[in-house]
């Protein structure tokens, strides 16, 4: 592998660890293991922890998908591998 | 007109526009028939990803299952989301670049061995005819419950429609009448939410709404907590402590299960470029977190309604849908201490009242009043829901039976005509297949689904994502993980469900993990064993090195060497 490869696939395994870390804080931590101590706060009438069991997750899971991608094209284009 | 007509009209209408899409879209290469030519629209795509996604399960099941579950529900609402995160940043990009037809090729080409590409087929074929036969199940029971046709000619019209435009279409067919399908069946779930949102609570959009206050002046969800707690259930929003670590289990089987499952991997081969199939993920998810989450605001207005209406009312004044539901069977009063009146309580001993929650979403409408045509809108949505769905299965087992098992396994040698033909006939036969079973489904076919994502979880997932990011793992590794993967949690399932024979009492679940759950287990251990046997044995061949590494970055050819096309 190249040097200029290494270093894409590197910055590309440091965003995936950033943006897993929150899928797996927004849905196993705050909708399932700490949703107990979320739900004594309040958001717009909802149980904190309720609302990212049934939808604060569903959301983020939409919003990572897309900072993703938005993150990517910049990276592609900086190593210069986007495709034409 | 009465609801009868406009479920009438509004499913002759929707069938008609599928079938009108289907001949305009017809497959002439098998790259159309496979992959749809490989240059759908990422958007275009999302939608058909999200129609053959949600099943007639989301669509008429999920949100009643959630009214009377609560906060537990939450697991099949992160669960059937979260695996598309998994698939845009873990696997889509990736298997796009390396650019063939199946899940099976991959497996195939990466460990450089016809028995993994055999393991994967038959996985492959297990996972979606389990799931296909539910579907067609599912269309005979909206057309026998809403168009007075009995259950077998429901499921035989079913069975002709997707004939038609699969066998004709392939997925390029499948996929532009799929994008119809996702915007009926979008219509139909939400429509139905905004009327009862401004009903209880004035706004119109219910996930705004199921978190504020109802027309008294009461929060909904805290008025639903108390109405539940008088009748001796858990609190709505409460957290169910016994069950966190199985609820922790069966998000997880489900999220890992959804990024392994064949019929959604292949949708992103469908685009023309990696990031084509990046931003398709999120397009995709974008579409189907619409119903997912509507689905909980359904669960809140239905539950809090039909305890409103039904709690301690006479049962002589019970309204018409009461009635109408009650010859189905679906709902079931039963007047213990013969007082005239539905008690409807958690105590099983006093609870006079059944409701079968697949009758929530069809029963809401009339629950809340609406006008017919909505009804009859929320009848096309159903089976637009099963169709896709359907349709989309049945094209994974007919390309892996022309395509990889044909073509990479019996007759390497046959025309690309040839095989054109022979997927046809392998839709045709799947078709057919499906719709028998489907006309009389094994007892077990619900509990079977727990398997189909267990075992997706347990094998593919490991096996794809190791493929990518894990350069020195190899074919032994690979084969022993799946393999492993699968025996432990198949047994697990088996044993412990009873409709598939299993002696197994719930007291003796590992750490209070219950079948659906047991896939996150399976997988992990998949992920142990495949890492520790490839590094005991030797590294995978040099070319196929190369090809891990050319995954990786977007642009460039991949020439894997033994080129199928």
């Amino acid at each position: 592998m190249s040097k200029k490869a290494q270093s894409y696939w590197k910055v590309n395994l440091k965003y995936l660890a950033i943006l897993l870390s929150i899928w797996f804080l927004v849905s196993f931590l705050f909708g399932i293991a700490l949703a107990e101590s979320l739900n004594q706060f309040y958001i717009a009438g909802f149980p904190l922890g309720f609302w990212f069991a049934h939808q604060g997750s569903i959301y983020t899971f939409v919003i990572l998908i897309f900072v993703y991608v938005f993150l990517m094209n910049k990276l592609d284009k900086k190593f210069d591998v986007d495709e034409n | 007109m009465s609801a009868q007509i406009w479920t009438y009209l509004l499913v002759g209408f929707t069938f008609f526009i599928y079938i009108l899409i289907a001949i305009v879209s017809r497959a002439g290469s098998t790259k159309e028939f496979y992959v749809a030519g490989g240059g759908v629209n990422p958007i275009a795509n999302g939608m058909a990803t999200a129609a053959d996604w949600m099943s007639a399960a989301s669509f008429l099941s999920m949100a009643g299952l959630i009214a009377f579950m609560g906060f537990s529900g939450g697991q099949y609402l992160m669960g059937w989301t979260g695996g598309y995160v998994l698939l845009a940043l873990l696997l889509a990009p990736y298997l796009r670049k390396f650019g063939k037809f199946t899940v099976p090729d991959f497996i195939g080409e990466r460990y450089y061995s016809k028995n993994a590409r055999l393991v994967a087929l038959i996985c492959a074929l297990f996972v979606s005819f389990t799931y296909v036969v539910g579907q067609m199940k599912g269309v005979g029971v909206a057309f026998a419950r809403f168009l007075n046709v009995p259950f077998d000619t429901g499921v035989l019209i079913g069975i002709g429609i997707v004939f038609f435009y699969a066998v004709l279409g392939g997925m390029k067919g499948i996929t532009y009448t799929q994008v119809a399908q996702f915007c009926v069946l979008i219509f139909a779930f939400t429509v139905p939410a905004i009327f009862i949102s401004l009903q209880m609570t004035g706004n119109p959009v219910p996930q705004i709404g199921f978190g504020s206050k109802g027309n008294d002046g009461v929060f909904l969800l805290e008025k639903l907590n108390q109405l539940s707690v008088d009748l001796g259930f858990d609190a709505y929003t409460s957290v169910n402590k016994d069950n966190l670590v199985n609820m922790f289990f069966i998000t997880g089987a489900l999220m890992f299960g959804t990024a392994g499952l064949p019929h959604v991997i292949v949708r992103f081969f469908t685009v023309p470029r990696v990031k084509d199939a990046r931003i398709s993920a999120g397009w995709a998810l974008l579409f189907i977190a619409i119903l997912y989450t509507t689905a909980p605001a359904v669960a809140v207005f239905a539950r809090t309604n039909l305890i409103n209406t039904l709690s301690n009312a006479k049962y002589e004044d019970a309204p018409s849908w009461f009635k109408n539901w009650e010859k189905t069977g679906l709902l079931t009063f039963e007047d213990k201490n013969n007082d005239g009146k539905i008690q409807y309580v958690a105590d099983a001993n006093l609870n006079e009242l059944k409701v079968d929650q697949d009758i929530i979403v069809l029963a809401n409408p009339e629950i809340a009043n609406l006008p017919p045509w909505v009804i009859g809108l929320v009848v096309a949505g159903g089976l637009a829901a099963a169709l896709s769905t359907a349709a989309g299965l049945l094209l994974v087992i007919s390309t892996s039976i022309s395509h990889d098992l044909l073509k990479n396994y019996l007759r390497p040698d046959i025309s690309e005509k040839g095989e054109l033909y022979a997927a046809r006939i392998a839709i045709a036969v799947a078709v057919v297949a499906a719709g028998l079973a489907g006309l009389n489904p094994p007892g077990f076919v619900a509990q079977v689904v727990a398997l189909a994502f267990g075992l997706a979880a347990s094998s593919f997932f490991p096996a794809i994502i190791l493929g990518i990011f894990d350069k020195r793992m190899n074919r032994e590794g690979a084969i022993s993980g799946m393999i492993i993967g699968i025996l432990f949690t198949a047994s697990y399932i088996i044993h412990f469900k009873p409709q598939l024979g299993g002696t197994g009492i719930p007291d003796d679940f590992w750490w209070g993990i219950s079948p659906e759950g047991i896939g996150t287990l399976g997988m992990l251990i998949n992920f142990v064993v495949a890492i520790s046997v490839s590094r005991l044995t030797t590294k995978p061949p040099k070319d196929v090195q190369e090809l891990t590494e050319s995954i990786r970055t977007p642009r460039g050819s991949i020439t894997p060497k033994n080129s199928l096309h």
